[in-house]
């Protein structure tokens, strides 16, 4: 697969929130407003792309080689659970301003399963160094513009006269649904 | 707290799905059949049980600070062994489900129970509330299930149910049907709620007026 197809198919046809359901949490926790949905996506963006390519390595040369391929799961979890804290910690240092902009999303990203999912779908996938890096890539910006798309729906719901019994979180999900079936247009694009 | 109220807690007024609206990746994605709901539920259920046993047990010698860590650990512990046994006796359905079993392991529902539940209570009633919790998951996973296979698919439990002339809705199994399916049925489930409430309250004015 030629890696515009796999950038373009991560981004709109598989999107990775209306399509695969994954990091559907943070995707309806954070989409309140536009800057924080931007934020979050910033922040998810750094995380996976790290995470994917040190996990890529560490299938390839530790888990492949010593045949550990059933400690997956546990594995990818701690290195991502430790990346997290890790890149805290070195923005912290360096780049307050940053810190000051994400902070509060780093947390959060540990338990997003776009995170895992991808690393896993990489590997599952077989892809090499450089398509596991574009996949991240289109995964991330696929995951923000979902998130950022989503926001904008949802300031506007605000404002919108909703049942009692469907206010917040299920009207939500039903505007979501509907904007997955927007997505559903991009199927046959690749 | 009685241990029949810590599971009547997790089955029905604390459902994961339909109150605390946690574990929502993997409840649209696996839902496309009846069969799978039931099998991602009771895997769920399982990892739940035993890492609430476990954290359980050890929550007196894990120190506060690496708390969240060491749960990571134990619960991609009971994930694996869920995944490694569904991979030897259950191919089929290991193979349908997918991606969502090893995600098991960032599913909020196990988390959050380790964290509020188990590292704070003895073995038993964790155990209680892992069962209550891992049953109210499934039940929501295979209402919202039978629906969207019934719709989309016209049969339940893969046996058809709809006539031979039923057009089946295609859109209900696919991606936007979870979507707008779940939100129906959490408006549903908020709508009963409040009229329980409703009538609770309205009782309770006639007893003090009575009285």
């Amino acid at each position: 697969m030629s890696l515009f197809t796999i950038l373009i198919s991560t981004i709109f046809v598989n999107n990775y929130v209306f399509a695969r359901f994954l990091g559907i949490c943070p995707f309806l926790g954070v989409s309140k407003k536009t800057d924080t949905a931007f934020g979050m996506g910033v922040a998810v963006t750094f995380v996976i792309t790290l995470s994917s390519i040190i996990t890529y390595f560490i299938q390839k040369g530790i888990l492949d080689t010593l045949k550990l391929g059933y400690l997956q799961t546990i594995v990818f979890i701690l290195v991502i659970a430790t990346l997290v804290q890790f890149v805290e910690m070195v923005m912290k240092k360096t780049s307050p301003t940053l810190y000051n902009a994400l902070g509060v999303y780093l947390p959060l990203i540990t338990t997003n399963c776009v995170v895992l999912g991808v690393a896993i779908l990489n590997i599952q996938e077989e892809y090499t160094l450089i398509q596991t890096i574009v996949n991240s890539i289109g995964a991330s910006i696929g995951f923000t513009l979902a998130l950022v798309l989503m926001a904008g729906v949802r300031e506007q719901l605000d404002l919108a006269d909703v049942p009692e019994a469907l206010d917040g979180f299920p009207i939500a999900l039903i505007a979501s649904g509907l904007m997955s079936i927007a997505f559903l247009g991009f199927n046959g694009l690749v | 707290m009685k241990l029949s109220e810590t599971f009547n807690n997790g089955l029905i007024k604390e459902n994961p799905i339909f109150v605390q609206l946690v574990g929502m990746c993997s409840t649209l994605a696996v839902t496309t059949s009846a069969k799978n709901g039931l099998a991602m539920g009771l895997a769920v259920t399982g990892v739940l049980v035993g890492s609430n046993l476990v954290i359980s047990l050890i929550r007196n010698v894990i120190p506060d600070k690496i708390r969240i860590p060491s749960f990571i650990v134990v619960i991609a512990t009971f994930v694996t062994m869920i995944e490694m046994f569904m991979k030897a006796y259950a191919p089929a359905l290991y193979s349908a489900l997918g991606l969502f079993i090893p995600l098991i392991v960032v599913n909020c529902i196990i988390f959050a129970r380790a964290e509020s539940f188990a590292s704070k209570n003895k073995p038993i009633p964790a155990i209680v509330d892992g069962l209550g919790m891992g049953l109210g998951y499934t039940v929501a996973l295979i209402i919202l299930a039978s629906i969207r296979e019934l719709l989309g698919a016209g049969t339940l439990f893969e046996h058809q149910i709809m006539g031979a002339g039923y057009q089946p809705v295609l859109i209900a199994i696919m991606p936007p049907g979870a979507f707008i399916i779940l939100g129906i049925l959490i408006g549903i489930f908020n709508k009963v709620r409040m009229n329980n409430e409703e009538k609770k309250a309205a009782q309770e004015e006639k007893a003090t007026v009575e009285a």
